[in-house]
């Protein structure tokens, strides 16, 4: 247990470095970006522009720009935004963490509720004209954008219909804190949640039913019938109990990946001002200190997030676990 | 003579597929006593495990249909409710598969997995369910039950899991036990384990056993009664005695002639039935068997119905007349023999 903790941290330092060696690259290679023009404001003249380089260290060659950069991350903690004067980055993803967090978790438990619910009442009703009725609405759940979905929505409960008895609870776009406001924080946050987990309803309800089809195949599930047990504990006990390690593994990276920053277009639309949003802005703004902090954190919840399904596998599936 | 503990009455299994109707079982009759043993023989897809699956009413395939009854202890199983059929499951009528490897759920312990039939059929504590499944698979001859009874499936090896499943089929004391080829899939040396397992047990238990197989051997060990099936349906039956020693199906001649044996003088090749098994898409009727057999003649394109020819309660669906059959039986070229080397 201790070399695979261990396995895992030099994994993730070796990833990390890997990504923000590539992110520094890129920033300073992508052609027509120069960061002392972005950051000294409109038309300036070539003396400030020398002026700011130097007070960047954008003079500096590049393996001394990483190593200042990564120290003021790492050791320091006071990495500077570039468009943001004075704004330090690392309190600032800080405060933006617990937003996506939220946004993040609400959304993941009506995900996988309303996933679990939809895929085995399809794979229960097969045969049936409900299987593949389901099995549309997921479909068009995940052929739907989210920024769509979101913009639609917002249009629905910001303006449309916000003054009828439907939405009228719908508050104004933005993030209340959980510790402000507990049901500001829910009422904030419903809309956002159901539209970032259409997506991954659709996705996951049409996972789970193949799954539990081709584990309903399996022999041990014949021998349960076998036994004389009902066709409810065959299913919750055996059938899904397998193909719970499939769908577990798959949310648990996609959960990563959304923490992470990936849910940008939700907090963007929804003015959900999260890691996403942040990242959203410091790409727009060529803020590299920003986006190098962003890609860092990212990178370690996906990490992170990568370790817990190899846990949760082996907690799951008896056969993969050390012995 | 006793009502018998089950009887299978025109059992008639087929399954529609986009290219017609197959009909697996065709008019299967079958009965077994109480503590007996009867071996059904047959190749693959012959429809011997179709027709217990179907006993069992283990067959969920949504295009599948079945036709007669399965009478045990005066009920119809075919006509029982789902509620009704899984009460008999596992308590009355138990069975074990094929392939152990696969029969077991790999994610629960196998202890887990015996308790939990137990738990389905009686009111019982979950302790007490873990001390008879610990007693059962002693009793099928693991070592150190005790301690097994939390390992997971893949700790143990094919035989070690086939005893699981015959320890788990035997938790609610079965009056039947439906064994689908359960020494196939494993070695040599652990397949005669199995089997003396099986004969034990059945003999301390007193349950009656159906054993599906393929093997002549295997029912030359094991069975008091042998049917012997073709394509859908039962060709001979009779005591295992009578189907060894006196067979009357050229089919089961086919059969017994396959099996390699060291007590003869050794075949330059072993015998092999000409031919393959018909395919059961609108299979035509008339016997089944002729287009393989060697002394097929007009009256085999009528289907030939099961009888007692011999009038000694051994049946068989073949038109020849008895004398007959001795003398094609006998003439048919027996075995050549190797010439032994000078």
């Amino acid at each position: 247990m201790l070399t695979f903790i261990v396995r895992r941290v030099l994994w993730a330092v070796l990833v990390m470095f890997v990504i923000t060696v590539l992110v520094f690259v890129i920033f300073f290679k992508i052609p027509g970006v120069d960061p002392a023009r972005a950051i000294a404001g409109r038309n300036p003249s070539p003396q400030i522009l020398a002026e700011v380089r130097h007070q960047f260290g954008l003079d500096k060659p590049f393996p001394v720009q990483y190593g200042t950069m990564m120290k003021d991350l790492f050791i320091t903690r006071d990495l500077v935004s570039y468009s943001n004067q004075g704004q330090k980055v690392v309190p600032e993803i800080a405060a933006a963490t617990p937003a996506t967090l939220s946004l993040v978790f609400g959304a993941a438990v009506i995900w996988v509720v309303m996933a679990i619910a939809m895929g085995v009442a399809a794979a229960v009703l097969r045969g049936t004209v409900w299987d593949p009725l389901l099995m549309i609405v997921a479909l068009i759940g995940i052929s739907m954008p989210v920024f769509w979905v979101g913009e639609v929505a917002n249009l629905i409960t910001q303006s449309r219909l916000h003054d009828t008895f439907l939405f009228s609870w719908v508050p104004p776009l933005g993030y209340t804190p959980l510790t402000q406001d507990p049901l500001g924080w829910f009422k904030g946050l419903l809309i956002p949640w159901v539209t970032l987990s259409i997506l991954y309803i659709g996705l996951y309800a049409r996972v789970l039913r193949a799954n539990l089809i081709e584990v309903e195949s399996e022999d041990f599930v014949r021998t349960a019938r076998a036994k004389g047990l009902t066709e409810r504990r065959v299913l919750l006990r055996h059938t899904l109990r397998n193909s719970m390690i499939t769908f577990t593994s798959l949310f648990g990276l996609d959960f990563g990946v959304l923490v992470a920053g990936g849910a940008l277009l939700t907090e963007v639309v929804f003015a959900i001002h999260g890691v996403g949003y942040l990242t959203y802005q410091s790409l727009t703004n060529l803020d590299l200190p920003t986006i190098m902090a962003t890609v860092v954190y990212g990178a370690f919840f996906i990490v992170l997030a990568n370790m817990l399904v190899d846990i949760g596998y082996a907690w799951l599936d008896p056969r993969v676990r050390p012995t | 003579m006793a009502e018998p503990l089950l009887e299978v009455r025109n059992l008639k299994v087929s399954f529609r597929s986009e290219d017609g109707v197959v009909k697996a079982v065709d008019g299967v009759s079958l009965t077994l006593a109480e503590g007996e043993t009867l071996g059904i023989v047959g190749e693959s897809g012959s429809g011997k495990s179709v027709t217990m699956m179907s006993v069992m009413r283990l067959i969920t395939d949504p295009n599948a249909r079945f036709e007669g009854e399965v009478i045990y202890k005066g009920r119809d199983l075919m006509a029982l409710t789902q509620d009704q059929i899984r009460g008999i499951r596992g308590a009355g009528i138990a069975m074990i598969f094929q392939d152990p490897m696969t029969s077991l759920n790999p994610v629960h312990r196998v202890g887990w997995q015996i308790a939990e039939q137990i738990r389905a059929h009686e009111r019982i504590s979950e302790k007490a369910a873990r001390a008879r499944a610990i007693a059962l698979l002693n009793s099928v001859g693991i070592p150190h039950a005790s301690e097994r009874v939390d390992d997971y499936p893949h700790h143990f090896s094919g035989g070690m899991r086939q005893r699981v499943m015959i320890a788990m089929a035997l938790s609610c004391s079965p009056d039947i036990l439906i064994a689908d080829e359960p020494t196939t899939a494993l070695d040599v040396t652990i397949q005669a384990q199995i089997l003396r397992l099986i004969k034990e047990l059945r003999d301390d238990f007193g349950t009656a056993v159906v054993l599906i197989t393929h093997d002549m051997g295997v029912v030359a060990e094991t069975a008091d009664r042998v049917a012997v099936m073709y394509a859908g349906r039962i060709v001979e039956q009779g005591s295992r005695r009578d189907v060894f020693y006196q067979p009357q199906h050229p089919y089961t001649w086919g059969l017994l002639g396959s099996i390699a044996r060291l007590d003869r003088p050794k075949p330059k090749r072993l015998a092999t039935i000409p031919g393959l098994p018909p395919s059961l898409l609108n299979l035509a009727s008339g016997c089944a068997f002729r287009v393989r057999c060697a002394h097929r003649f007009e009256r085999c394109l009528q289907t030939p119905p099961l009888l007692d020819r011999l009038g000694n309660g051994h049946l068989d669906a073949c038109h020849l007349e008895p004398q007959a059959k001795k003398d094609a039986r006998a003439g048919a070229a027996p075995p050549e023999l190797v010439e032994d080397a000078p």
